[in-house]
């Protein structure tokens, strides 16, 4: 029976410890960031995010862009993430306090998507390229997401939000390629994704 | 080792007392109807799992491959054609997309395949080393029966669109939940089943199982109850799912691995594992640094230095077991590696364990920040973790089914042929696709070092032929899957030999029974 205990005791003892290091010391650490408020802007930062935007980031999780987009931007000594634009400074903890779950990603088959918003913020070129994003991006291995739109026949003048494809996309003639509401909370959801912002913890300079 | 007539008996422990040999018998019968479950369903899931691998591996060079399925077609519908024409047509749907299929993949082979796996060597080595009849029985086959009805509403969830997008913890908490609740029936039987052992030495395998299986759970209700049911913080949840995600790796499927290596290895060579004391050292040293190992996931991450550099000293520290681990290994087999031309079981376990050892060498070096600032978010680490829990883990699960099997069922593998053709696929399958990532990660993980490789024109263009030498080598791993679960069929069904000893690859002489 004591070599049970002792081994049980081990068996804990390791355990916790890297629970205790791991788990609770950075929630008590940096689990309860609060926004920042810029007084010259009179903003809080990181801004919160509008209700499309976080349906939006459903539709992001439910598709599975984050095994092959992170959003994180490692810092200039690691990489060359900011040489390449995919931000203007690291990001740092505070920068997520909104994100439920997290989508920091481990993985780059495409771009960093941390500030998608600020490099392209036209609700246009998102939806073509998610529909068909070989006709943006040509060689591009990211999938369609033809299935986020609806097909359908134009009464009177074309919707607004009609996609403007061009050859094999393009529908039949008479019909137009709208967005769903899952595909348009998507694009609000990739467009409010800029974290260029400066904290007093990550100044941008 | 050229000649054929060399003999196994070179060593031959003395034939045990038959009393030992009846125990023995009676215990593996005790084990029968759950362990096969087990073995049973995570062969299902570990087709599920290949079919969703290969889709996903072309998907990743042919973004068009397979994105249509068959359905009523709204178009024609709209213009009245479709009393003319095919009301059904081709059209896209959710459910194929790659994000989704992907994560169907990890969590058919992950929790599927290889959990169920586990858990079933773990119970029958309990049984074994507890040297007591299986207890409660039943109520493993029921814990396995609501294991697997979690997995198939958790792969159906992930599929209509309702993954949590948390890597390895992608089922929704509903699914979570059932899985979780079959889980904590295993644990709480196996510490009953360790308290009911016959009296004497504590074998290490049985440390290994018996941690394995109280590790897993809270793991596993941390990381659902703090992600997903009362979330923190966005980068507090990155660490917490790492620290799951590295444990999971760890201090679950590793142990097992290990466990089973220190059970098989001594037991078809017929001679008492090397030293007791390194195998003591190894556990604890594995125990206390991977459990601190999360943090080398997130290097570069939004979080403060010293949660990073302490995971990368634990990743570092890790060559202590490993090492100690591979020289007790080493030292056990070493003169009977001739053996590994013979016995079905010794081969595979010895090729996993010899993939241990590198696995988790390139594991530590990978979390050293100047090799990881180049292999981090690249197909390198996805070669890493298929060499891990593919040539490590899914070999020694391999090997330890040839083994249990014919003891469970009565009968013997039937073709010496089917398990070397298994053996062949699946060692250069795998061979294969590490190599293929590793140098097409490589290749990748360095021009994205430099910002003035395009991203679109230069690195996709050139990663690609590498992808589709995944796809390849997934086509011969695929082949072994459905051989290996073709014999386990005939086994199950009572298909197989009942006259002649074990299956050996080559011709063996003289009595001994590896
Ligand atoms: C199979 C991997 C893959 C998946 C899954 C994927 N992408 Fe992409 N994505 C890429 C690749 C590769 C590129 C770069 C080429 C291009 O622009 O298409 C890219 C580019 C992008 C870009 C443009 C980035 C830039 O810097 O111009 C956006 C925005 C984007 N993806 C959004 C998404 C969204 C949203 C999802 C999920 C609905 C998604 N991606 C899923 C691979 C993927
Ligand atoms: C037929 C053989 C297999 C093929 C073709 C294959 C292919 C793939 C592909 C394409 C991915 C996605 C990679 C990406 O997102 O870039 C993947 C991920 C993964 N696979 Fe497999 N796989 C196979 C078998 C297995 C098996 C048997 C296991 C486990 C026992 C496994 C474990 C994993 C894991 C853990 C990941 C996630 C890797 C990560 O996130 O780093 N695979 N696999
Ligand atoms: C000493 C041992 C090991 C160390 C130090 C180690 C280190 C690492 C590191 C640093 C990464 C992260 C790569 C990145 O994202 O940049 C990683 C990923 C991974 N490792 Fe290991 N490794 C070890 C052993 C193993 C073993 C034995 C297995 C299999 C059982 C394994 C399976 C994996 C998997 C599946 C991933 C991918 C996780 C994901 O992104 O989904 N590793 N490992």
């Amino acid at each position: 029976m004591n070599r049970m205990r002792n081994l049980f005791i081990g068996f804990f003892a390791t355990f916790i410890s890297s629970w205790l290091g791991l788990v609770v010391a950075p929630h008590l650490q940096f689990g309860g960031l609060k926004e920042h408020l810029d007084e010259d802007e009179n903003q809080y930062l990181p801004p919160a995010r509008t209700g499309l935007a976080e349906r939006g980031a459903r539709v992001y999780a439910a598709n599975g862009c984050v095994y092959c987009h992170t959003q994180q931007v490692r810092p200039a000594h690691q990489g060359s993430d900011l040489a390449r634009g995919w931000g203007a400074r690291r990001t740092v903890a505070r920068d997520y306090i909104h994100d439920r779950p997290h989508f920091l990603g481990t993985m780059r088959t495409g771009p960093d998507l941390a500030n998608i918003g600020h490099r392209q913020n036209n609700e246009g070129w998102h939806h073509k390229h998610l529909y068909a994003p070989q006709s943006v991006s040509k060689g591009s291995i990211m999938p369609p997401f033809r299935y986020l739109y609806k097909t359908q026949r134009i009464v009177g003048a074309p919707s607004a939000d009609a996609l403007q494809l061009e050859g094999p996309d393009a529908p039949q003639p008479g019909f137009e390629i709208v967005p769903t509401e899952d595909a348009k909370a998507l694009v609000a959801y990739l467009i409010s994704l800029n974290r260029n912002y400066p904290l007093p913890e990550a100044p941008v300079d | 080792m050229t000649d054929n007539t060399h003999s196994i008996p070179a060593g031959a422990p003395p034939m045990p007392p038959a009393s030992d040999a009846a125990e023995r018998a009676a215990i593996d019968q005790s084990c029968r109807r759950p362990v096969l479950f087990f073995f049973g369903s995570a062969l299902f899931w570990l087709l599920a799992g290949t079919f969703f691998a290969i889709v996903t591996s072309i998907k990743l060079h042919d973004p068009e491959f397979m994105n249509r399925a068959p359905l009523p077609d709204a178009v024609r519908f709209q213009t009245g054609e479709f009393l003319r024409a095919n009301p059904i047509s081709m059209q896209d749907v959710g459910f194929l997309t790659f994000g989704r299929f992907r994560a169907a993949h990890l969590n058919s082979v992950a929790y599927g395949w290889a959990t169920s796996a586990a858990i079933g060597v773990g119970v029958w080595l309990m049984a074994r080393l507890c040297r007591v009849p299986l207890r409660r029985p039943s109520l493993v086959t029921a814990a396995g029966v609501l294991w697997n009805i979690g997995i198939a509403i958790g792969i159906a969830a992930i599929l209509a669109g309702q993954s949590t997008s948390v890597e390895w913890l992608e089922f929704p908490p509903y699914a979570a939940l059932i899985l979780g609740t079959a889980y904590a029936i295993i644990a709480i039987w196996a510490v009953d089943m360790f308290a009911s052992r016959k009296p004497g030495h504590v074998y290490v395998t049985l440390w290994y199982v018996l941690a394995a299986f109280f590790w897993f759970p809270w793991l596993y209700a941390s990381a659902n109850i703090l992600i997903l049911l009362k979330p923190v913080q966005g980068s507090v949840q990155a660490i917490v799912n790492w620290w799951f995600g590295h444990n999971v790796l760890g201090l679950w499927f590793t142990p097992i691995g290990i466990g089973a290596a220190y059970y098989m290895i001594p037991k078809v060579i017929g001679r008492p594992i090397h030293s007791y004391y390194l195998s003591a050292i190894g556990f604890w040293s594995l125990a206390l640094f991977y459990s601190w190992n999360g943090g080398h996931h997130l290097i570069g991450g939004p979080l403060p230095a010293w949660v990073i550099t302490a995971s990368i000293v634990a990743s570092v520290m890790m060559v202590i077991p490993v090492v100690v681990t591979a020289i007790n290994h080493h030292m056990t087999t070493r003169g009977h590696f001739h053996m590994l031309r013979y016995s079905p079981t010794l081969r595979f376990v010895v090729f996993g364990a010899m993939c241990y050892t590198l696995v988790s060498l390139q594991g530590s070096s990978m979390a050293i920040r100047s090799l990881n600032e180049i292999t981090h978010f690249t197909h390198y680490t996805i070669g890493h973790a298929h060499f891990g829990l593919y040539a490590f883990f899914t070999m020694i699960m391999f090997g330890c089914m040839y083994y249990i099997v014919p003891r469970l069922c009565g009968c013997e593998w039937r073709s010496a042929y089917l398990i070397r053709l298994h053996f062949w696929t699946a060692a250069y399958g795998i061979a294969a696709m590490v190599a293929a990532l590793t140098i097409g990660g490589l290749v990748q993980g360095l021009m994205l070092a430099d910002p003035a490789k395009d991203f679109l024109g230069e690195i996709l263009a050139i990663t690609k032929p590498y992808l589709v030498g995944r796809s390849l080598s997934g086509v011969l791993l695929s082949i072994g899957h459905v051989v290996f679960a073709y014999h386990f069929a005939l086994m199950v069904l009572q298909l197989g030999r009942r006259e002649g000893g074990p299956v050996y690859f080559n011709p063996v002489e003289g009595e001994a029974r590896p």
